[in-house]
């Protein structure tokens, strides 16, 4: 049996087909308009080179930057509503306070406050008042609007209003999709309301892009199950993603960092993933991007999700290189028009990837021009890039243990061999190394909550925490047998006597069948 | 700097910026604080400041600020006038009216919630506070420690409740009851303390910390934009000393007593190499020490920065593998005197056998 993992990025659609631990076969193509065409033509492509059986194929995973740049571009946007269970408390700030105006109109700006929500113990603040949101239901159904965000208070401890809430708008709006914030996010109310509110703005979109995905499967004759891949490289099913597409935002690192791990059996790593304009450098800690543990801004509006901490610096295949005395790499490139602009294609910029042909590091085009510029110039660049990827991955070294390098990406001829003390590892493959790491997805469970150590250890706190994660993991789709803890943390929470203490923990495991 | 005269939307990014590195660490983010602080000034309402020196001495001016954890601000926020119904509260308990506020700690979240209630009532905020840092407990602000009777004091919740804690032994059993007040209240209040006379804030603040804190923010922000080191920016700014440069290397974090406490372990790099460096936190930056010899401890403001951005790192976001450049800065005269050392120098926080030496 095979899967294949694809990647949808801005620029090409990239295919891997993978039979258990091996790549039979990855291929590039340009992203089309439409999505569907480019990954009809992809698919096509790996199919009939490798001559697999449509029959035989297990799953396919889709990892995808459309929505994040939906957001970016703050294009596709459906009209949103925000309803926000908390007063009287949390009044003070309303939904989508801190967001850029062109963004809030983009989704209409509409929010409405009502009772609600819950204490950090669990204690109500207030009541769920029925009457007051069927008032607030029959106001969104004269705007029309058909998707709607439900924030609670302290939710990620206590979900049940937001589901009560639920229950009542839904009844007066049968056709309205809805979000519910704690299905999304942690704590951090503003934060979390966000991830919400642009979450019901993209449903819309994720309904028409993920089933596009199907029909192009269909189309091919493809009738197996497929997944999209979520910011934490694990995989969610296509009816799911439907409803939460906002959990496909940051997927494109991950997915390379985890096809990096996956390409070299390494599970301790830094990957430096070296494109055409810029590099972007990321920790692997047991198989998994290390994750951000600051706020994360898309498109200028502020989430806590769990993003990988990824450093980018202005280094890339086409960076062009300033000769004067002090001399400067980037961080402007020629990006695609490497192939005329650059020296060794015939054109008159000097850009990263000469020096390397100049160097002999590796073969491509005419390396006259470039042996031209003479050692001396060739081997000062080279420094210069050299400090460059070592200030960057020693930023991201998350201990003095020589755990190994990988290289990644279509300009990662330009790391050298050995980075500072580290070892540096080149997989086959690397150009897909994305797509690779959307077919080896897994299936996730995680848990962030507060928990009271007033009447329970520490321990049988973690382990509380563990099997609520592991039954989210399994109904998610995880087989039983293969879960594992991934990650957990508990903070103690400052200034409150009585012993509470956060935690977040997350299992994952194979997917099922 | 000339003082400042009252506060415009456009000095909350960089007295935010300020606030938090004044906050050593800990202190609360004074995100939400300068979101609201936006909101205020976008109806209309003015943050007006009076300068220390021009409060009259028979001035009413009141200390207040939210109390509760930090990480259940950032999800139950403010109802909004919490504070502003404490004040009330404590003007109605002691039949006065209340001239101006002041904030008790200008590090952090609370450096914004007096200019947020001033703006509400209408009166000014006084340029100056009680700590001219962050510290964990209430009764380390310098109006406690040179003899101000913090009660009788006024909390309020979102929900209208007020509790009004009329007379205490001493100062510690403020900080005591009104602990135990804001758990019972959803661990988010408003609290309100006893009026000062306007000669006593004159003698005992620690002056113009608004504008230390917007100067502060803004060099680093200018920094940033013109490409200049940030960290020599704020040396020369707080007449301070860089101790090191490092690498996070260990990070230890649990829980005493309420308090976040712990240890984080420095390995040095560029002019610091093969210097291991250590702080000690208990929510703030308490003890920087050099190969295992205390060089900057408590009163003394310990603050660790993005070593490139120079914007601060609260405790809360530490973690291992980060390159952070360590701080030390001198505080203010009125947190160096005998007095002052017993409440707030190294020994009120359980290090017996460390004497504190001004740096």
């Amino acid at each position: 049996m095979y899967r294949i993992g694809i990647d949808v990025g801005g620029t090409n659609t990239d295919a891997v087909v993978m039979q258990n631990e091996k790549v039979l076969l990855g291929v590039k193509n340009p992203t089309t308009e439409d999505v569907m065409t480019g990954v009809i033509n992809s698919l096509e492509e790996v199919i009939k080179e490798t001559e697999i059986s449509k029959g035989e194929i297990r799953s396919v995973m889709i990892g995808t930057t459309h929505f994040t740049n939906a957001v970016v571009e703050r294009q596709r946007l459906s009209q949103t509503a925000s309803v926000r269970l908390c007063l009287p408390a949390a009044q003070c700030l309303p939904p989508m306070v801190d967001w850029p105006e062109d963004i809030k109109s983009s989704v209409g700006g509409n929010f409405w406050m009502a009772k609600g929500g819950n204490e950090f113990d669990g204690r109500e603040i207030s009541s769920v008042d029925e009457e007051e949101l069927i008032g607030i239901a029959e106001e969104i159904g004269k705007k029309n609007i058909e998707s709607i965000a439900i924030c609670s208070v302290f939710s990620p401890v206590n979900d049940e209003m937001e589901k009560k809430a639920l229950k009542i708008l839904q009844n007066k709006l049968p056709q309205a999709d809805f979000t519910l914030s704690s299905e999304i996010g942690r704590l951090g109310i503003l934060e979390r309301e966000n991830a919400a509110i642009m979450n019901a703005s993209l449903r819309n979109l994720g309904k028409k892009t993920v089933d596009a995905f199907g029909q192009a499967l269909k189309t091919l004759g493809i009738t197996c199950p497929y997944f999209i891949t979520q910011n934490d490289g694990t995989l969610m099913s296509a009816d799911f993603a439907k409803s939460y597409p906002v959990l496909t935002f940051a997927s494109g690192p991950t997915n390379s960092m985890r096809g990096a791990s996956f390409l070299t059996g390494e599970q301790n790593a830094i990957v430096v993933d070296v494109g055409g304009t810029s590099t972007d450098v990321g920790a692997l800690i047991k198989g998994f991007p290390r994750p951000a543990s600051t706020s994360v801004d898309v498109g200028g509006v502020r989430t806590n999700f769990r993003m990988p901490d990824v450093y980018s610096i202005a280094l890339g295949g086409g960076s062009i290189i300033n000769k004067t005395q002090d001399i400067k790499v980037g961080p402007k490139s020629v990006g695609f028009n490497i192939h005329k602009e650059s020296m060794i294609f015939g054109g008159s910029t000097t850009t990263a990837t000469d020096i390397a042909v100049g160097l002999g590091i590796v073969d491509i085009g005419n390396p006259d021009p470039a042996k031209a510029l003479g050692n001396d110039l060739l081997v000062s660049v080279k420094d210069k890039i050299d400090e460059m990827i070592i200030n960057a991955v020693e930023r991201m070294r998350v201990s003095s243990e020589k755990i190994p390098v990988l290289a990644v990406g279509g300009g990662s001829i330009l790391i050298p061999e050995k980075v500072g003390d580290l070892p540096v590892v080149k997989p086959e493959n690397f150009a897909v190394a994305n797509a690779v790491g959307a077919a080896i997805g897994q299936i996730s469970g995680e848990v962030d909550r507060i928990f009271s150590l007033s009447d329970k250890s520490r321990d049988e706190v973690l382990e509380e925490a563990k099997d609520e994660a592991t039954k989210k993991a399994i109904s998610a789709g995880a087989d039983p047998d293969t879960i594992e803890l991934l990650d957990q943390e508990d903070v103690p929470l400052a200034y409150l006597p009585g012993n509470a203490t956060r935690v977040r923990l997350k299992v994952v495991g194979a997917l099922n069948g | 700097m000339d003082k400042l005269k009252s506060v415009s939307f456009d000095d909350l990014d960089a007295i935010e910026i300020g606030a938090a590195i004044l906050g050593t660490g800990g202190g609360g983010n004074p995100y939400i604080g300068k979101l609201r602080c936006r909101e205020e000034l976008k109806k209309g309402n003015k943050i007006d400041v009076i300068p220390l020196h021009e409060l009259k001495d028979d001035a009413l001016v009141v200390s207040l600020g939210g109390i509760g954890a930090p990480v259940v601000g950032i999800e139950k926020m403010e109802e909004g006038e919490e504070c502003l119904r404490a004040m009330r509260a404590l003007e109605k308990e002691c039949n006065c009216k209340i001239d101006a506020l002041i904030s008790s700690e200008i590090g952090g979240a609370n450096s914004m919630e007096p200019m947020l209630t001033a703006a509400q009532a209408g009166i000014p905020v006084v340029d100056g506070d009680g700590m001219g840092r962050a510290f964990p407990e209430m009764q380390m602000c310098t109006w406690s420690i040179y003899g101000h009777k913090s009660a009788p004091a006024a909390m309020a919740d979102e929900k209208g409740n007020i509790l009004v804690i009329r007379d205490t032994i001493d100062e510690i059993w403020v900080e005591k009851l009104a602990r135990s007040g804001v758990v019972t209240m959803g661990a988010a209040a408003g609290i309100a303390m006893a009026p000062m006379r306007g000669s006593f804030v004159k003698n005992y603040a620690i002056p113009y910390t608004i504008t230390q804190a917007l100067s502060l923010g803004q060099s680093v922000i200018k920094a940033n934009k013109e490409n200049t080191d940030p960290i020599e920016t704020v040396l020369a700014h707080e007449n301070g000393k860089l101790l090191m440069t490092g690498k996070i290397v260990d990070l230890e974090r649990h829980l005493k007593g309420g308090f976040a406490v712990g240890q984080i372990l420095l390995e040095g790099f560029g002019d610091y190499q093969s210097h291991k460096g250590s702080i000690d936190l208990q929510n703030e930056f308490l003890v920087f020490r050099r190969n295992g010899e205390m060089e900057v401890c408590v009163p003394d403001l310990i603050v660790v920065l993005d070593s490139e951005t120079g914007f601060p790192i609260g405790t809360e976001l530490l973690r291992y593998g980060q390159r952070i450049a360590v701080l030390g800065l001198p505080c203010h005269q009125l947190l160096r005197t005998a007095k002052a050392l017993e409440v707030i120098g190294p020994k009120a926080f359980g290090y017996h056998d460390l004497d504190y030496k001004p740096m």
